[in-house]
């Protein structure tokens, strides 16, 4: 025990000195894992990772990398450190997103050809079940109270809601075209959902499993079926929500109260996932046929930087 | 065949158990039925160019069959079950006769896979009139003018269609100057005035213009037919062939007296589904419907599945199998329909053509999608493919 304590503080007092904070990104066409130092604002190398890496996640205590390699039909672990492969998960054929909860014992993976999701055991390294679901699920997230798994189905039009005690669907409710990803509010109140077919955003109360809210973008200059949203994130005071707008090549800043699009941040090309730096001062996001990720500054709403990383980033981690 | 159709069994009612095990636990109560025919008639197998593909008897219903199953998949969450009843008039029968007996008043909604002239001969019969016919094979131009039909929506892209994804490419290169060879059918005819309209749009300049008049017998004779035949006076960017039956069109290519690349019926095309189609998802569609066909998606299954599937969306948003509910909301504005190629699709209101992208693609490698960057459009890029509304000479028939 001692000596994990120490060990703890000796990596806390290493990174602090070295690098605030380290950010991973899956390229998928590079079949690698970039490493970048964010406020550097340095791409600091590549490491190979396997066929077609896309999903990304970080353990809650920040040891494990789990990173879906799409064409290898698996989930690999990573030592977050070493970045050496620990170990496999059976994440069933081609898997693409997945959503590790809370406790970090348990990981939903979507599997898209099949129309189900796969509950993996953590510890045991098993397919503890398999749920049937709508047609192509893709966008997949676990309430912070780890009460509900949601599940977006891209070709169905739905979220499916999926008790985690049981791991049951208890109920369904239809959402604008092509939902694709998902994310809980830190209260586990309300889901935002994005629609990349109709261009919203939508907010779905958690209790009800309705949709509270609908938020259209409007970007000046730009057709609306070329604002396509995909990534979403709310930040944990769910003062502000980000969403990204796919290839209309901005990130939309939604007041998360008032659920007005207070801004639109223009970033790389064709913007998909994105991440929070863990003191959520940054916003981190992939931009799929720029090669590069872009840097948002949260408190001054301005992209600070872009680093370049490779072929076709798609999702994103950070490590404290 | 056989093992086809008979995995296709297997495969239904497989998915019927499946069905019956998660419905019953989802939903208890009765399910709302949508049903669905797919009407076609035999066709004569044409003459071959090469053995190289075989002749597909199955174009179309393979499409529909997926998109029922995926309905199913989300039927099972809404309380609706879609039901596919397949068609198939001899090559001898009369389809006037079989439509009137066998969909009569049967099915709302009906999936066709019939040429032009069919088509319209079955949208004008008093059975027809209150139903949504869903063309998954034409590609005429005059069906979405002054030929078209209320009752009728059109899947596939038209040659106006493809003539301007290819022109808008050409244009992008600066190719501007085009030979033009028209093949002997009527079809081909249709084809050349596409790519004609096409050029006189986008300015380009077609510098000659040349009938193919040679044997299709190219085995022996391409190599020297097709360089005296394309030694023509003006230079030339691109050879434009139009051959829809594909019966000389393929032995152009090398064998030009100018090293030129051919574009339109061969060569690069312009079409609404491609096997090295893998973005937006493709290649997730792709891989299911090679699962079910044990073979690539063709374009009539793509249109047969996307009209089926815009069935399903629209009587999703509705909860109701009512053929007014369901014609209401897919030709609103509302209605945005996921077809794998990257923007909402959705019906012209003017001639009831699907708007999409169109791929370009070559026979291994898929060089571009259209609308291509830069031609823009006041309300949605996808109308400057084809006939816009100010361009339509559609006046609804009643």
């Amino acid at each position: 025990m001692k000596k994990n304590i120490l060990g703890l503080f000796l990596t806390a007092a290493l990174a602090a000195t070295v690098q605030a904070e380290t950010v991973f990104v899956t390229l998928e066409k590079d079949n690698a894992l970039a490493i970048v130092d964010p406020i550097a604002g340095k791409l600091i190398k590549t490491v190979e990772i396997g066929q077609r890496p896309r999903g990304i996640s970080i353990s809650p205590d920040n040891k494990y990398l789990y990173v879906a390699v799409s064409d290898d039909n698996t989930i690999k672990i990573i030592d977050a450190d070493s970045l050496k492969e620990t170990g496999k998960l059976p994440s069933g054929e081609d898997p693409e997103t997945f959503a590790l909860n809370p406790v970090g014992d348990k990981l939903y993976v979507s599997n898209e050809d099949d129309s189900q999701v796969t509950v993996i055991d953590i510890k045991r390294k098993k397919a503890a079940k398999q749920i049937k679901v709508g047609v192509e699920p893709e966008g997949i997230a676990v309430s912070p109270d780890n009460l509900w798994v949601a599940s977006a189905s891209e070709t169905t039009n739905m979220v499916h809601w999926i008790d985690t005690k049981n791991n049951a669907i208890v109920e369904n409710t239809l959402v604008d075209p092509r939902p694709r990803a998902l994310s809980f509010t830190a209260d586990s109140q309300q889901l935002w959902v994005t629609s990349e077919m109709a261009g919203t955003l939508m907010v779905l109360d958690v209790k009800t499993k309705q949709i509270i809210k609908t938020v259209r973008f409007d970007v000046q200059g730009i057709t609306s079926d070329k604002i396509q949203p995909v990534g979403v994130v709310i930040d944990k005071d769910r003062k502000r929500g980000y969403v990204a707008l796919g290839p209309a090549n901005r990130v939309a800043v939604v007041n998360a109260q008032t659920f007005e699009v207070e801004k639109y941040l223009l970033v790389g090309q064709r913007v998909w996932n994105l991440a929070f730096s863990p003191d959520q001062k940054r916003l981190y996001t992939t931009n799929g046929t720029s090669n590069d990720i872009s840097i948002i500054d949260l408190d001054s709403q301005t992209v600070i930087k872009s680093v370049g990383v490779g072929t076709y980033p798609w999702g994103v981690a950070v490590k404290p | 065949m056989r093992s086809i159709n008979l995995f296709f069994q297997v495969t239904t009612k497989f998915l019927f158990l499946i069905h019956l095990l998660t419905v019953g636990l989802v939903h208890a109560e009765a399910k709302q039925v949508v049903n669905v025919a797919y009407f076609t008639q035999e066709q004569k197998v044409p003459p071959q160019l090469s053995n190289l593909d075989a002749f597909i008897k199955d174009k179309g219903v393979l499409g529909m069959q997926l998109a029922i199953d995926d309905n199913n998949t989300t039927g099972q969450f809404t309380g609706q079950q879609y039901v596919l009843k397949n068609f198939t008039v001899p090559l001898d029968g009369n389809v006037v006769e079989v439509f009137n007996k066998d969909i009569g008043d049967q099915y709302a909604f009906v999936v066709v896979n019939l040429p032009a002239d069919a088509l319209n001969k079955v949208a004008d019969l008093p059975a027809a009139k209150q139903k949504m016919l869903f063309d998954a094979a034409t590609i005429d131009d005059a069906l979405r003018n002054e030929q078209c039909r209320n009752n009728v929506l059109h899947l596939l892209p038209n040659r106006a269609m493809r003539a301007d994804t290819l022109a808008q490419y050409m244009m992008k290169k600066r190719w501007n100057k085009w030979f033009l060879v028209i093949g002997p059918e009527p079809e081909d005819r249709m084809f050349a005035d596409a790519i004609k309209r096409s050029a006189k749009r986008f300015g380009m300049k077609i510098v000659e213009e040349k009938n193919w008049e040679h044997t299709y017998d190219a085995r022996r004779t391409a190599q020297s037919d097709v360089a005296v035949f394309t030694q023509i006076n003006d230079d030339y960017d691109v050879l434009v062939v139009a051959d829809e039956q594909g019966l000389f069109g393929e032995y152009l290519e090398y064998r030009t007296w100018n090293a030129r690349p051919v574009i339109g019926t061969q060569g690069l095309i312009a079409t609404s589904w491609h096997r090295t189609h893998d973005q937006w998802g493709a290649t997730q569609i792709q891989n299911r419907f090679k699962d079910l066909a044990g073979r690539w998606m063709e374009e009539q299954d793509y249109a047969a599945y996307m009209a089926v599937r815009a069935i399903g969306e629209a009587a999703t948003r509705t909860k109701s199998n009512d053929v007014n509910k369901v014609r209401d909301y897919m030709l609103s504005d509302a209605f945005a329909l996921q077809g794998y190629k990257g923007n909402p699709l959705s019906f012209r209101s003017w001639d009831h053509q699907l708007r999409q992208p169109v791929l370009l693609a070559a026979p291994r490698s898929l060089v571009a999608v259209a609308p291509i960057e830069g031609f823009l459009h006041p309300k949605t890029e996808l109308d400057t493919l084809g006939y816009d509304q100010p361009e339509s000479t559609c006046k609804w028939s009643q």
